[in-house]
């Protein structure tokens, strides 16, 4: 195997992502987690990222307790590719050694962990739900969901540096923590006519985000829902709970919705504070990628939907009339 | 020419049909078979017993590589009522030598290796694909035609093995629509046991040697029944079967009529405490010799549970299907020799049939069932009162032997002498 | 064109049962098979031989019996079936995983010829981490393309490939030359009923065995001990505890559900 000598690493480093000039949530979160980690571990919390046009970010950054920002700026650099983003981010662990690397697991950030690993030959932890420091080893000890969630495993990596982790977003809280930080500006060449990757077109699916993860409330509809029609009734609800909206499989191939939207085995799992479940059976798919929400309230004609044997709360009823009631009763009490 | 894609076409991947496939693809001929199944066996039920003599000259050492869980060196029958059991076997050391007489196998596991064998010889086998229809040609079948896109096929010969529910010998109107009288719905559950459980359960030494129960008897309700328990390695299977017609005249559940089987005083130390780890139903064709079609037509036979080739009184059908597959098999490769597929030439694959213990013990069955049907104190009153007597008997409670005989005489007659010589006459004479 | 697809045999994940006792699975009874989001791209390969000419060889790294998962993609439309298998890969993590099929590959290409596109489903769903394609694509330094939702184009004359994939903030379609990597969404294509020739022709395909003695492969980098993540521990999630439905639904049980969901909506800084 190909080691590294761990004791050359140090630091935690965070990885910024950002769209438009904005940073996504999860690298807060991110930023803010890596401060207990720091703690235990002794050292430093640092933020690393790559780009066009990105040292305004730096205002942003601080307020979450960094003590070094690492950029590397260059127009090749503008939008997400794979390839210029694993070789620049590569350069900068290499020659900062890191010993932690987290980077939050949106699209962006699985696609990119993946490349950059396995370029440094360094071992990496998809998704994790959960950080902790080992007491005598000081490893990190990163656990994650297996087998659709119906296994936690804790893995470590006590051989090879950095130890990386994408991490779901949602799981940690974005903490601000203004601290004074070190903008540290890096320099790696690239040129665009050696990119052989190009974007051709980006198109924006509305206000729709990808990741599901971010929302702490998810109103779903299922087959039950009638028609393609009534899922509005879900975004209305969703909307009065400062929440999303998200669709079964079967509403997906009936469709009802993109695909995007899709929580199941074969689409997103989410674990929100609040899932409500309007016209969903519950097969077991489905529940694979939803079984770990805090609450979970059922809401189907069906008594014996498989929904109420894992539902917190159950309403034998029929969705189309139960959403817009209980659109009225939040919209009347939340401060949204 | 005539459009050929293969020599035969066998349809069904189950015992009869992977056993003409295997005798077959031996001789060199271009075989196919086509299964709906996932794989060969996974919609295939059986009770569990495989008798050796069918498969040992097909391929003979078969047990060196064949999954087989124990050979069976004791064979009980029990007659059940409400709290007791009269009942008797056969256990000999006889049993116990090599080759043995017959073995507990899984079907999914057991048909695995069998279509593997016939692989091995050179036949193809083709699963996840249903054989919607026959293909027939000025009356003659000519092939095969299957659910998926450029599905058809064209052969010499259509072997249907197709099982219980055998689409071919309808579409060809070989048979009729089987008739709730004529087909049993049977329910089995694979109980997990620790190997020596089993053997001290059921007082053999080794996890190799293995014993059989079969039962009915008044416990059924007068519905003809037969139940059985058999013993496999680390499990015991246990399973029930009823005629549907009766099921539904008397409104039972069979899978009711199972967990009492199991709650039965004599069963359930048995297999207490044991972990079910599989449910398992399917239909199993009663209807006896009358109920047989034709085997064979133009380019056409038939073989095992789809010509309704099932002895239940000896719960034998997997080796019924395996002989007659063989003698499908051995039917082709005669009229190979001349090119002819007619059914004349076809009908040798019935004379043979009728020459082999297949149709010879079906033939000494064949009234069976309807006698069943007629004469249902076969089942209720005379092993009602078998047991009564024998627990009768059996009590010491100061009351005189004399006085006991006396007794049951009179229950007797209570029951009809001349009635029941009239039944002891008509089950020896249509026996026969 | 020639292209390779990488698949995994997986346990039915949404079948797999809890043992709340010993904190295992349950996976005795649990059907093997082909990981869902590799079937989709077999299916994406085959229809781009379909359209363009070629072959389409499958290679999956597994224990012999993940032999079975070839035969399905040899019924699926795929020429070529290898089977990568050896005791020295047991326990192997995403990165000894993508070392392997990464070697694998390569000797794919020496007996099947050079591959244009390599293929792979996004992620698995038994260890869900996406991480062996891109593991692959950087090993060959060649374009990666992941989340594929549908094939634009193939442009033959300057060998390039049209892909649209799911971004987080929507799609983008991009265009990477050939030799390429591409990881695919379930939502690229819907599995054909294969044609009866496709399954006649799979019973008479064999399988292809490659393993440390036939393949280039430095051992060195393969198996449990030479994966740099290693689990510590391995745990079933707490069960559920039983909800309640509420009677009827109504105004009066809309209020008492509110009632229930307060604290929660507070935590959440919604009231």
């Amino acid at each position: 195997m190909i080691r590294q000598d761990i004791h050359e690493y140090k630091n935690v480093w965070v990885f910024i992502e950002h769209n438009a000039g904005k940073i996504e949530l999860v690298s807060l979160q991110l930023l803010s987690k890596a401060k207990e980690i720091a703690r235990d571990l002794a050292c430093d919390v640092c933020a690393f990222t790559v780009g066009a046009d990105i040292k305004k970010l730096e205002k942003e950054v601080a307020e979450y307790g960094a003590k070094k920002f690492y950029i590397i700026e260059n127009p090749v650099l503008k939008d997400y590719r794979t390839e210029p983003w694993r070789a620049s981010i590569s350069y900068l662990i290499a020659k900062n050694k890191p010993a932690v690397v987290l980077i939050g697991a949106t699209a962006l950030g699985r696609d990119l962990a993946g490349t950059v690993a396995t370029e440094l030959s360094a071992g990496l932890t998809a998704d994790t739900t959960a950080l902790d420091i080992d007491p005598q080893t000081k490893n990190l000890l990163m656990t994650r969901p297996t087998f659709g969630g119906n296994l936690m495993a804790t893995i470590f990596c006590p051989d090879n540096r950095p130890q990386m982790s994408t991490v779901r977003p949602g799981v940690f809280e974005a903490i601000k923590n203004p601290a004074k930080m070190e903008l540290i500006e890096d320099k790696f060449e690239l040129k665009e006519e050696y990119v052989v990757k190009k974007i051709l077109e980006k198109v924006q699916t509305g206000e729709d985000k990808l990741n599901l993860g971010f929302y702490d409330i998810i109103v779903a509809g299922g087959k039950g829902m009638g028609k393609k029609e009534n899922f509005k009734l879900l975004e209305t609800l969703a909307d009065a709970l400062g929440g999303t909206w998200a669709v079964s499989r079967q509403a997906v191939q009936l469709g009802w919705a993109h695909h995007t939207r899709q929580v199941g085995q074969t689409g997103q799992t989410v674990h929100p504070k609040i899932y409500i479940a309007a016209g969903i059976s519950g097969a077991i798919q489905h529940l694979a990628g939803m079984k770990s929400s805090d609450i979970i309230v059922a809401v189907n004609t069906d008594p014996q939907a498989p929904i109420f044997e894992i539902a917190t709360y159950g309403i034998v009823g029929d969705a189309l009339k139960v959403l817009p009631k209980l659109t009225k009763l939040f919209k009347g009490k939340l401060k949204i | 020419m005539k459009k050929k894609d293969f020599d035969v076409i066998i349809v069904g991947a189950g015992p009869a049909g992977i056993a003409a496939a295997y005798k077959l693809a031996t001789a060199g001929v271009k075989v196919i078979v086509i299964e709906r199944g996932a794989f060969p066996g996974a919609k295939n039920v059986m009770g569990g017993i495989f008798y050796r003599n069918v498969l040992a000259d097909l391929i003979p050492d078969f047990e060196k590589t064949a999954p087989l869980e124990r050979h069976i060196i004791e064979q009980k029958m029990w007659l059940l009522s409400e709290d007791s059991v009269l009942g008797g076997g056969l256990r000999s050391e006889k049993f116990n030598k090599e080759p043995y007489n017959c073995y507990s196998v899984f079907r999914a596991k057991f048909d695995k290796w069998f279509a593997q064998k016939a692989i091995e010889a050179g036949a193809l086998i083709i699963n996840e694909t249903v054989v919607k229809e026959p293909i027939v040609e000025d009356g003659k079948v000519v092939g095969i035609r299957t659910d998926r896109p450029d599905g058809d096929l064209y052969a010499d010969v259509v072997i249907a093995a197709d099982g219980i529910n055998s689409l071919f010998t309808k579409a060809l109107g070989l048979r009729e629509s089987i008739t709730p009288d004529k087909v049993a719905l049977t329910v089995k559950e694979v109980i997990g046991l620790p190997e020596k459980v089993i053997n001290d359960r059921f007082g053999v030494l080794n996890k190799y040697e293995g014993v059989t129960i079969e039962l009915t008897g008044p416990f059924f309700q007068g519905m003809t029944t037969m139940g059985f328990i058999y013993t496999n390695r680390t499990s015991v299977s246990i399973g029930l079967g009823a005629i549907v017609e009766d099921l539904v005249h008397n409104k039972a559940n069979i899978n009711d009529m199972l967990e009492k089987l199991k709650a039965h005083p004599a069963v359930k130390p048995l297999i207490h405490d044991g972990e079910t780890k599989e449910y398992m139903a399917h239909m199993i064709p009663e209807g006896g010799y009358f109920a047989i079609p034709k085997l064979y037509s133009d380019g056409f036979m038939v073989c095992g549970d789809a010509a309704m080739l099932v002895n239940a009184v000896h719960r034998e059908g997997s080796n019924l299907a395996i002989e007659s597959g063989k003698l499908a098999a051995d039917t082709y490769l005669e009229a190979k020799k001349t090119g002819d597929f007619s059914a004349k030439k076809l009908s040798a694959y019935q004379k043979k049939m009728k020459n082999s213990f297949v149709l010879k013990d079906l033939k000494m069955y064949r009234h069976l069932p309807k006698m069943m049907e007629d004469k249902r104190q076969l089942l209720t009153k005379y092993p009602q009162f078998a047991i009564d007597a024998a627990f009768d008997i059996y009590k010491i409670d100061g009351v005189a032997k004399i006085d006991k005989i006396k007794a049951i005489k009179k229950r007797v007659a209570k029951l009809g002498y001349i009635r029941m010589a009239k039944d002891a006459f008509d089950m020896w004479r249509k026996i026969r | 064109m020639h292209s390779l697809v990488f698949i995994k045999q997986v346990p039915d994940a949404a079948q797999v049962r809890i043992n709340y006792e010993t904190g295992t699975l349950i996976r005795e009874g649990v059907p093997a098979i082909i990981n869902p989001f590799g079937a989709h791209a077999i299916e994406a390969a085959v229809q781009l031989k379909d359209k363009y000419g070629g072959t389409v060889s499958v290679l999956t790294m597994g224990p012999p019996m993940a032999e079975e998962i070839l035969k399905k993609s040899l019924a699926m439309g795929a020429d070529n079936a290898f089977l990568l298998s050896d005791m020295v890969f047991a326990g192997s993590d995403t990165l000894a995983t993508s070392y392997a099929l990464w070697a694998g590959a390569k000797k794919v290409a020496e007996e099947a010829g050079p591959i244009d596109i390599y293929w792979a489903g996004k992620q698995a769903i038994d260890g869900d981490t996406a991480q062996t394609g891109p593991g692959i694509a950087t090993r060959f330094n060649i374009p990666l393309v992941t989340y594929a939702a549908e094939i634009k184009e193939v442009d033959k004359k300057n060998n390039t490939i049209k892909v649209s994939r799911v971004v987080d903030e929507g799609m983008e379609t991009v265009q990477v030359p050939m030799p390429c990597l591409i990881t695919t969404e379930e939502t690229i294509n819907t599995l054909r009923y294969a044609p009866l020739p496709y399954l006649i022709r799979a019973a008479q395909t064999g399988i292809t065995l490659l393993n440390s003695s036939n393949t280039e492969i430095d051992s060195g980098q393969c198996g449990l001990k030479n994966s740099p993540t290693k689990v510590k521990k391995a745990f079933t999630p707490p069960k559920r505890e039983k909800g309640e439905i509420l009677k009827g639904s109504d105004e009066t049980t809309l209020d008492t559900l509110y009632g229930k969901l307060e604290p929660m909506l507070k935590q959440c800084g919604k009231l």
